[in-house]
Order: structure tokens, then sequence, then C-alpha cells
């Protein structure tokens, strides 16, 4: 198994991942070892996604902890669970 | 897992024998995911937050029906993602989308670069720079964002996801394939454009202090 540039790109995402073959990690690894532009290219989307991932994305609101668990307070004073006819559809 | 799980169904069947309290310590490492499960859909950080309450709510109220068939925290991620949706479509800001807004034209090469420096996660105390990778993964289609917050911020696994969404592990795949690409083909070039080299940035850094 033999990989071009524009093959190896949709494995990109599943090799992060570790979801591809032992057969497809060799030729992707293959790859990358004398392809500097696919190498960038993992790096940057490895990079990416440890930014993306960072608390400092999508901050959670301030007090948002606290009023969701003053609202279930509420709720629990209310009433017992219940569950008749209920689920995720 | 396999204990936390075996702990959480004791203390639901607690609750449903009237231990009412104990919800607030079996949904408090959900916090986190229900927020943004809910802001995936939303875009909004105010709404979100009303419909992970109202989410949470609704999973006390139907805890008798969990029965253990999916993880918990898939459970409640499912009950988030209605809530959110269903509230989208009652504001009318979105017409339906279609499951798969995949457009066939549609092109996932990546940005190429020829090196590529690795940019440190403390960067991010600049707020223009945070603020533009949210807005890059805010603009993913709806469907490519869901699956890439839960998978690549809430780190859930392909299956819980394909589970939480109703969909194959395939489908979550190929959306977060896609997903990745376009956030890499957006934010690289922005990233190597704002931080070129980090030598330069930190002397731009000491140039204004």
């Amino acid at each position: 198994m033999k990989l071009d540039c524009k093959h190896v790109w949709p494995y990109i995402s599943d090799y992060i991942d570790d979801t591809v073959t032992p057969e497809e990690r060799r030729a992707i690894e293959e790859h990358l070892e004398h392809c500097e532009i696919c190498s960038a290219i993992l790096d940057s989307v490895h990079n990416i996604l440890v930014l993306t991932a960072d608390d400092r994305i999508f901050r959670l609101p301030l007090g948002y902890s606290e009023r969701l668990h003053e609202r279930i307070g509420e709720e629990l004073a209310k009433a017992a669970p219940g569950g008749e006819g209920f689920g995720p559809e | 897992m396999v204990q936390a799980l075996a702990q959480e169904m004791e203390w639901i069947a607690r609750i449903l024998r009237g231990e009412r309290d104990l919800f607030h310590e079996l949904i408090r490492p959900y916090e986190r995911v229900v927020f943004l499960t809910a802001v995936s859909v939303l875009r909004d950080s105010t709404e979100a937050e009303d419909a992970a309450q109202e989410a949470m709510i609704k999973a006390y109220r139907g805890l008798a029906s969990f029965r253990g068939d999916a993880k918990f925290s898939t459970w409640l991620t499912t009950i988030t993602l209605n809530e959110a949706r269903s509230r989208l479509r009652k504001s009318g800001r979105v017409k339906v989308e279609s499951l798969d807004n995949s457009d066939p034209e549609e092109d996932f090469t990546p940005f190429l670069v020829a090196d590529w420096r690795e940019i440190p996660s403390e960067t991010l105390e600049r707020e223009e720079l945070a603020q533009h990778i949210q807005s890059a993964i805010e603009g993913l289609p709806p469907s490519y964002r869901e699956v890439f917050l839960l998978r690549d911020k809430e780190e859930m696994s392909i299956e819980e996801i394909a589970q939480a969404l109703g969909v194959t592990a395939n489908l979550v795949k190929v959306r977060l394939f896609r997903a990745r690409m376009m956030l890499q083909k957006q934010l690289a070039p922005y990233l190597k454009r704002e931080l070129p080299q980090r030598r330069r940035w930190f002397s731009w850094l000491g140039g204004r202090a």
C-alpha cells in the first residue's frame, strides 16, 4: 500500500483518533517520513485540536454551575422524579 | 469507568427511591458537556445556559426511564440535543436544515504548509485569538459543529456520539474529518499570519510593554 499526498489527507482525522488499520498506519507513516508538507499538515491539525480543546475556548458563563444547581434545587423541592413515557426520541 | 457507571446506577436507584438531593451529585460531572452540547446547536451562551438547565430538569423528570442501555452521559447528551434543537426551531432562526449539510462541491483539502511551528496554548490569553478560533468553530455547518465539539472538546468516543445523535459511527467520522479539515483550512493560515514566529511575536510584546 503506497499513498500519495492527496490520499493521505482523508486519513489524517482517523490517524489522529487511531482508528486506522495497521496497514493504513504503516502506509501513512511511511509517507509522512519523507513528506514535509503532509507532516506539517498533520502537525497543524493536531495543534489546532489542542488549541480548540482549551478551556479558554467556549468558556462556561460565570455562575453557570450555581444557577444550574439552584434551578435543580427548586425542581427537587417540587416533585419526585418521574419517567413514564419519557425518554430521548 | 465501569465502576463510575455502577455508581451512577446506584445513585439513580436511590434518587428514584426518594433521595432526591443526590441528583445534584449525579449531574455534577456533566455540567460542562451539557452546556457545550447546547452551545453547539444554539451558538449563544445565554440561550445555551437556559437549554442546559431545562435539559437537566427533563432528565430529572424522566429519570425512571433511564435503563442503562447507554451511558448516562450519552442519554443526557441526547436530551440536551433535543432540547436545544427544539428551541432553535421555535426561535425561527433556522429553516429546516438537512441532516447532512454537505455541499457535494465542497472541497476538504487542507491548507498546505511547508513547516509548522507549534503554537502553545498560552497564546489563547490573547482575547482576539481565542475569539477567532471560537468563531471558526461556530461557523462550521451545524452537523459538523456538534460532532466536533462532542469529540474534540468533550472527548466522547465515536460510538457514544453516534448513539447520542442517532447516526452511524461512519457518519460521525465523516463529519469529524470534514470539521477538522475546514478548521485547519481556516485557522492554519490565520495562525501562521498572526503568530509568524515566536521570536518575532515575543519581541513585539516586549516592544509594547
